[in-house]
């Protein structure tokens, strides 16, 4: 893989496509877990693993920074939390109560239904398989620096308002989370 | 085996699926968070995954945008269920039906 590739073939061949597949199987069978497992906390470490893995299909599509943000924010952050609220309310294991509602089976015939313009676009669009600039995952005004550097530039350059409006949005969700974790709530019933 | 556009838009309908499966099914408040989280993945697989074939960075920026936005859900959607079970002692989406309308 990657830039040396010759012109007119796919961008994963080889080993990279057997690479790719592995890690597909490899997030398919944690995410089937996560939505499938009773306990809370099992569900947790199986999407932690999904998470690792969409890091490393990041990475051999050369996204290397997104494929590092993933880990950082995913791994390191919004997993800790879910498992320390996992830890905090600490659900008696629902062993009366059944984990799924009863219109389960309404929802899995749903997936058919969404599956046809799926497949329908998969029929008749063809997209482009080829990068036409391999380099421009890494190159800044022509000159070649890193896939950090580059998307760092994009990001501070051309959207820098998306930018601050993403801060915004995080300072907003830190306040309304600090509120509604307060304990200062009448109970309704 | 050579890998195509088609092949990781499959693998991101599936992932989105499983998601969209278990927000709709699961009882428990924190696991259809989780679906959510799969769901959001799946999206930035196909950005990612566009981003290169087209050679164009922006991909790569927005899913760093999207990366941002399920954190933030994640910080209130715990919230909210540290809230619904102070009062309600359950984490049951069920339970939770006051503006039941």
């Amino acid at each position: 893989m990657g830039a040396a590739e010759a012109a007119g073939s796919a961008l994963l061949t080889g080993a990279a496509g057997w690479l790719f597949v592995g890690f597909a199987v490899l997030i398919l069978g944690p995410a089937i877990a996560v939505v499938a497992a009773k306990n809370p906390v099992h569900s947790a470490l199986f999407l932690l693993a999904s998470f690792l893995l969409v890091a490393c299909v990041f990475i051999l599509e050369e996204a290397e920074f997104v494929g590092a943000v993933q880990i950082l924010v995913y791994a390191g952050g919004i997993m800790v939390l879910f498992l320390f609220v996992i830890m905090l309310v600490h659900q008696r294991t629902a062993a009366g109560t059944a984990a799924f509602q009863h219109q389960w089976d309404i929802a899995l015939l749903l997936l058919p239904v969404f599956m046809i313009p799926f497949l329908y676009i998969l029929g008749t669009e063809k997209f482009a398989d080829i990068a036409r600039n391999p380099d421009a995952f890494r190159a800044v005004s022509g000159r070649v620096v890193g896939n950090t550097e580059a998307v760092s530039w994009l990001m501070f350059r051309d959207y820098l308002l998306p930018f601050e409006v993403a801060s915004v949005f995080l300072l907003v969700a830190m306040i309304g989370a600090v509120v509604l974790g307060k304990r200062s709530f009448e109970k309704v019933d | 085996m050579t890998i195509t556009i088609n092949h990781f838009l499959i693998l991101s309908f599936l992932l989105f699926s499983i998601g969209f499966f278990g927000v709709l099914v699961r009882r428990n408040f924190l696991t259809v968070l989780m679906s959510i989280e799969l769901m959001l993945n799946a999206v930035n697989i196909n950005l990612i995954a566009f981003s290169r074939r087209l050679s164009d960075l922006t991909g790569q920026v927005f899913s760093v945008f999207v990366i941002t936005i399920a954190a933030g859900e994640a910080a209130i959607g715990l919230a909210l269920t540290i809230s619904l079970f102070r009062q309600r002692k359950t984490l049951n989406v069920e339970e939770a039906n006051i503006m039941r309308g």
